[in-house]
């Protein structure tokens, strides 16, 4: 399978950027001194093996979580900084697509793709709510499952619908948690397509988070490798992996991926 | 708001092992107490959840009753029936609704109310919650704009401290009606009679303190569950610990209330 082209912003308007990020639990030192950037518009895959505080990652940049050094700016605000209501208002320009999917499992598939517009956006009608659920769901390809129960679905339609829920609120920055963990190779395919397609309809900026390298291919334009707790290589798939000198890439390489 | 994940952030590494265990247990209940504390800085506070509320009444209330009924009318039958013989020794059988009314009222409403909705609601509350802190469910509505612990905890929690109370009273009346069918049978005792006789031996005294006692029940009970939910361990087997844990704790917890509430009520009588 073919690389994809990256797609580079000419003016690399950045929208999110860390620097010396640092947080540990107890002695367990995860991140120590991150620093990367996401650009208008580009897919960037966070790879690493298991634990190496990927989520951890994701959830410091959406406020779930606070280092313990270093500073987070997402769409030209430090998140550090903001009150509860601002970090409220960040959080609806970023969709988060949960590795556990995290659909509400007492609510259909309806109500878990309304909760996020009912309480967020005020004054909307009826007809206009419907009509914002069906496009999501056309979006994600299952609007036959509007009435199902989460327990209902496969793993593959769950990840979907989780992420139709996130693209509800039209995020500006969508962040991935393994989206491909736990599915087989076709489904994994069809989750790879639809974050492009994401992509290329809504125009968002994206941080996929893996350990999937045929996803890193599918859907990176650019490449950042997570290595003891920093982001030491980065770059395009091939600036990575075709000359992998570093004895943990290509560790990373020849156990992961079959091509 | 940070989520309370980041609670277990603690430096514990080169401390004897007696010091680490105060450390460990102090922590916890530093956690339960910012837990309460956090309970009811939001509860008073707009937006209030009430549609949330009502859901979580009905499934707490509603969906309780019918097993707090039917123990409630089958405790007043066997109750009655138990009792009978040794106040016919003293040929004073016609006090049994004075007696019953009186074990109903001050003990048996109130605490078998509470250990059956420990068992029921407390596991559920920590189940449902301890799942959803598991599947991410929580961080989920947290980056969705809604603050979880209103919508999931204080929802919960506001309604087993509403529904235990009226629980109790349920149980007060089908455990009347069971005892009245068993008196009336017996005793041929008129209805009116029965109705007199049974409240006129409990006083106001009486149906508060078991309304505050259930009070207190239901608040323990919604409390223990979310929090044991709400700190649920990732993994499946931490969803039931959690459950598991809720029922106990909470069952406990209801023995040490009820003894503390007798010496209270006890010492109002004195006064
Ligand atoms: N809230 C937390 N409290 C304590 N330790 C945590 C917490 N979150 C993550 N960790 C630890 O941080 C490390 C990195 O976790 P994570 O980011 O989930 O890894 P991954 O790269 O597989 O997503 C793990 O060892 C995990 O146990
Ligand atoms: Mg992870």
């Amino acid at each position: 399978m073919n690389p994809k082209q990256p797609r580079y912003n000419d003016q690399k308007e950045g929208v999110i950027t860390i620097r010396n990020l640092k947080i540990s639990f107890g002695d367990l030192h995860v991140l120590r001194g991150v620093d990367l950037d996401l650009y208008q518009g580009e897919n960037l895959v966070v790879l690493g093996r298991s634990g190496t505080g990927k989520s951890v990652l994701i959830k410091i940049i959406s406020g779930l979580l606070e280092p313990d050094e270093g500073t987070v700016n997402v769409l030209g605000q430090d998140v550090s900084q903001l009150n509860s209501r601002e970090l409220d208002a960040l959080r609806l320009k970023i969709g988060f697509s949960f590795q556990s999917s995290a659909l509400y499992d007492s609510m259909t598939v309806r109500e878990n793709l309304e909760f996020p517009l009912i309480r967020n956006v005020r004054n909307l009608s009826r007809a206009e709510i419907n009509k914002a659920v069906e496009e999501a769901l056309e979006d994600v390809g299952l609007s036959q499952t509007i009435n199902q129960m989460p327990s209902e679905l496969s793993g593959g339609q769950r990840k979907r619908i989780g992420i139709a829920r996130t693209l509800i609120l039209k995020p500006e920055i969508m962040l991935y948690d393994e989206p491909t963990a736990g599915l087989d190779p076709i489904t994994s395919n069809e989750i790879n397509n639809l974050i492009n397609e994401v992509q290329e309809r809504h125009n968002t900026s994206s941080i996929i988070i893996t350990h999937d390298l045929t996803c890193a291919k599918t859907v990176g334009d650019r490449i950042a490798m997570l290595l003891d707790g920093r982001f030491e290589r980065q770059g395009t798939f091939e600036e990575i992996f075709e000359d992998p000198n570093d004895e943990r890439v290509k560790q990373f390489y020849e156990y992961n991926f079959i091509d | 708001m940070q989520a309370s994940t980041t609670s277990s952030k603690s430096d514990s590494s080169a401390k004897p092992v007696v010091s680490r265990r105060f450390d460990r247990i102090f922590l916890a209940l530093s956690d339960v107490a910012s837990f309460m504390a956090q309970f009811f800085k939001e509860v008073f506070v707009p937006p209030y959840e009430g549609k949330e509320i009502i859901r979580q009444c009905y499934e707490v209330g509603v969906r309780s009753l019918p097993l707090i009924s039917l123990t409630g009318f089958i405790t007043g039958i066997v109750f009655t029936n138990q009792s009978r013989p040794s106040l016919a020794t003293f040929g004073a059988t016609s006090w049994l609704p004075s007696l019953i009314s009186i074990a109903l009222v001050r003990a048996l409403a109130p605490l078998v109310t509470a250990l059956i909705a420990s068992g029921r609601v407390g596991s559920n509350i920590g189940a449902e919650l301890g799942s959803m802190r598991v599947t991410e469910q929580i961080e989920a509505m947290e980056v969705s704009g809604t603050n979880p612990f209103k919508f999931l905890v204080v929802s919960r929690v506001v309604a087993t401290t509403f529904m235990i109370p009226t629980l109790a009273m349920f149980f007060i009346l089908l455990g009347m009606l069971g005892s009245y069918v068993n008196v009336h049978q017996n005793e041929a005792t008129s209805f009116m009679t029965f109705i007199d006789q049974f409240f006129s031996s409990i006083s106001f005294l009486d149906i508060n303190s078991t309304v505050v006692k259930s009070i207190v029940f239901g608040f323990t009970i919604g409390m223990v569950g979310s929090y044991k939910g709400y700190h649920s361990s990732k993994g499946t087997e931490g969803v039931g610990r959690a459950a598991n844990s809720s029922v106990v704790t909470s069952m406990f917890l209801v023995f040490i209330e009820e003894l503390l509430a007798l010496q209270i009520i006890n010492a109002i009588r004195a006064v």
